[in-house]
C-alpha cells in the first residue's frame, strides 16, 4: 500500500526536480546572477546537472536490490534521458556559446584535450542510449538491448573522467563524484551487492 | 560600483589623438607607459592626480580606456569578482566574500637574500614609490583573460633599493600564509603552502614587469592582491603572486607551489603561448571575460616584442 501512494509523487517529484536546474538557471540568466563569465558557469552547471542525472540513474538498480524499492526502477529511463538533456545543452553551449560556432578553434579544443575527448565520447554514448531508449528499440534490439544499455557504466566513468581532467591538482569536488560512481558500480558486483543487502536486511530487522 | 556609461567612453579616434598629443608632449603615461617601454630607457613619468587617488572610496577613471591594442578594459566589479585566490577558495566568484576584511595594514614585505642591503618595507615605505597607471591584459591559464588599469611601480625600483649581488640569479617571491584569514589554506592541505613564485632576476628587472598596489585608481582590494602584488602581464596569472610578504634573491630556481602541484603542467616561465601545449586546457584561443565567443590567444599575451629578447634561443616548449 505504501509503494502505490508514493509511486505517484516519485515519479513527478523526479520530472520536476529534473527541470530545476535548467529553470534556475534561466533564472539566473535573465537576473544576471551567473557572474563575470556567464558562459563557464553556464557550462559548469549543466555539466554538473547532467552527471548528477547520471549517477542518480545508476542508483536505481542498487536502490531497488537493497532496500526493495521496485518503484525507483522505472526512474532510470526518464534520469538517464534527462541526463542527456542536459549534457546536449552543455554541448550546445560550449559549440554555439563559448566557441561561437569558430569550428577551425572547436576542432582544436575538442581533439587536442584529453579531458574534451572522454566528454564528446560520453557525450555520444549519451546519445546512442538516449535514441535506442524507446520501447520500439527495445522490441527491435530483443536482447542485445541489454547488452547496448550497459554502456551507460562506461558513460559514468567517462563523465567523472571528464571532469577530474578538467580540473586544477587538488580540487577535490571531482573525486566525490568518483568515489559515489565507484560505490555505484561495486554494488553490481554480486557478493557485495548481496552483503549490503543482508547488511540493510539485518539492521531494519533488528529496528522492528 | 559605478558603471560607466557608454557616453563616457571616449571615441577610439578621439582618445588615440589624445595620447599622441600626450606623447607628442613628452609625458607619457598609462597605457603609453607599454608602447613607451619598447625603447631602452624610456623616461616614465607617473601623473599627480592618481598618486593621491588611492583614498577615494569610487574608482577613479583611468587614463584610457582601452589598452594599447584597442582591447576595451574590463568593469571594476569583473576585476574584483572573478578571482582566482585558492588561500580564500577555489570558488572564483566567493573570493571577494571571504577575503573582505583582510588585515593588510601594518604589512611588511621582507626584501633579502642575495642582496647587499636587505630591507623590510612597510606599507608606508611601499608608498613612497612613485606609482603609475599601466592597462595590462591578463591572461590566466584556465584560458580567460582581462584588460586591467593596474596602479603600480615597477619592481626593478624596489630591487634597485637593496641591491642584488651579482651571483643572484632568480627572485622569489612568498605570499602571506595566515590560517586564521585565509580558510582556503586548511580546506586545500594538499597544496604546499605558502605560495610561491620566481622570475629570473632579468624577467623582474623588465621594464613591463610591475608590483601593483592599486586598479582602476584605488587601493587594490584583498581579493586582487591587497595590499602589493606582482604582475607579470606576458605570463599566465598564475605567475603574477598576490599578497606578497617576502621576496629572496637567489641562486637556484624557485619551485613555485604549481610547480610543487604538477610539474608536468605548470612550468618556471609560463609564458603566455598558443603553440606550447598544455595538458589540460587549450592554449590556442581565450576568452576575453565580457564577450562571446574566443580570442585567439597571442604569443606573450602580445607583449612579444617587449620580451622575446630575454629568451632568446631558448627552446620554449622545453621552457614551458
Amino acid at each position: 500500500m505504501k509503494r502505490s501512494t508514493f509511486n505517484l509523487p516519485l515519479t513527478t517529484l523526479t520530472h520536476l526536480s529534473a527541470w530545476l536546474p535548467l529553470a534556475i538557471g534561466l533564472w539566473d540568466l535573465w537576473q544576471g546572477n551567473l557572474g563575470p563569465d556567464p558562459i563557464r558557469e553556464a557550462t559548469l552547471r549543466t555539466g554538473k546537472s547532467a552527471l548528477i542525472l547520471l549517477l542518480l540513474s545508476l542508483a536505481c538498480t542498487p536502490v531497488n536490490f537493497i532496500f526493495k524499492y521496485r518503484s525507483v526502477l522505472k526512474l532510470r529511463r526518464p534520469l538517464g534521458l534527462y541526463s542527456f538533456m542536459y549534457a546536449s545543452i552543455h554541448f550546445a553551449i560550449f559549440i554555439g556559446v563559448d566557441y561561437f560556432f569558430d569550428f577551425g578553434l572547436i576542432q582544436d579544443a575538442l581533439l587536442e584535450k584529453r579531458f574534451a575527448i572522454v566528454g564528446l565520447s560520453t557525450g555520444i554514448i549519451l546519445l546512442f542510449l538516449a535514441i535506442t531508449s524507446t520501447k520500439g528499440w527495445q522490441r527491435r534490439l530483443k536482447k542485445n538491448w541489454k547488452q547496448l544499455h550497459r554502456l551507460v557504466y562506461a558513460a559514468g566513468i567517462l563523465a567523472v573522467t571528464h571532469y577530474i581532467w578538467l580540473v586544477k591538482q587538488g580540487v577535490s569536488q571531482p573525486w566525490v563524484f568518483a568515489g559515489i560512481l565507484v560505490l555505484l558500480l561495486s554494488m553490481r558486483v554480486k557478493p557485495i551487492k548481496n552483503w549490503a543487502a543482508s547488511l540493510f536486511r539485518q539492521l531494519s530487522s533488528q529496528r522492528a | 560600483m559605478k558603471k560607466i556609461l557608454p557616453s563616457e567612453i571616449t571615441p577610439e579616434n578621439i582618445y588615440l589623438s589624445r595620447r599622441d598629443f600626450l606623447k607628442s608632449m613628452g609625458i607619457v603615461t598609462a597605457s603609453a607607459a607599454v608602447l613607451a617601454a619598447c625603447g631602452p630607457s624610456a623616461p616614465l613619468t607617473s601623473s599627480p592626480e592618481l598618486t593621491t587617488e588611492s583614498a577615494g572610496t569610487t574608482p577613479a577613471a583611468p587614463m584610457a580606456n582601452t589598452d594599447e591594442l584597442g582591447d576595451p578594459l574590463n568593469s571594476f566589479d569583473d576585476i574584483a569578482n572573478y578571482n582566482n585566490y585558492y588561500e580564500f577558495t577555489t570558488d572564483k566568484q566567493r573570493v571577494a566574500d571571504l577575503a573582505e576584511g583582510l588585515q593588510t595594514s601594518p604589512w611588511e614585505v621582507q626584501v633579502g637574500g642575495l642582496v647587499n642591503n636587505p630591507k623590510t618595507f612597510s606599507i608606508d615605505d611601499l608608498r613612497k614609490f612613485e606609482v603609475e597607471e599601466r592597462i595590462y591584459r591578463m591572461r590566466c591559464v584556465e584560458a580567460w583573460s582581462m584588460v586591467i588599469p593596474w596602479m603600480g611601480f615597477p619592481i626593478s625600483k624596489l630591487l634597485a633599493e637593496v641591491e642584488p649581488k651579482a651571483e643572484a640569479k632568480y627572485v622569489r617571491f612568498e605570499t602571506l600564509v595566515d590560517t586564521d584569514q585565509m580558510p582556503g589554506i586548511k580546506k586545500n592541505p594538499w597544496y604546499q603552502w605558502p605560495y610561491i613564485e620566481g622570475l629570473r632576476v632579468d624577467e623582474a628587472m623588465h621594464e613591463l614587469t610591475l608590483m601593483a598596489t592599486g586598479l582602476y585608481g584605488k587601493d587594490l582590494l584583498p581579493q586582487n592582491g591587497a595590499p602589493i602584488r606582482l604582475v607579470v602581464p606576458w605570463k599566465y596569472g598564475f605567475k603574477s603572486i598576490k599578497s606578497i610578504v617576502k621576496i629572496d634573491l637567489v641562486t637556484e630556481i624557485p619551485t613555485s607551489l604549481w610547480m610543487a602541484a604538477a610539474h608536468n603542467e605548470y612550468g618556471f616561465y609560463a609564458n603566455v603561448n598558443p603553440e606550447v601545449d598544455h595538458p589540460r586546457w587549450f592554449q590556442g584561443s581565450e576568452r576575453r571575460i565580457g564577450e562571446l565567443g574566443r580570442r585567439e590567444t597571442l604569443v606573450f599575451n602580445g607583449y612579444k616584442k617587449e620580451v622575446a629578447h630575454l629568451y632568446k634561443g631558448m627552446d620554449l616548449a622545453v621552457n614551458f
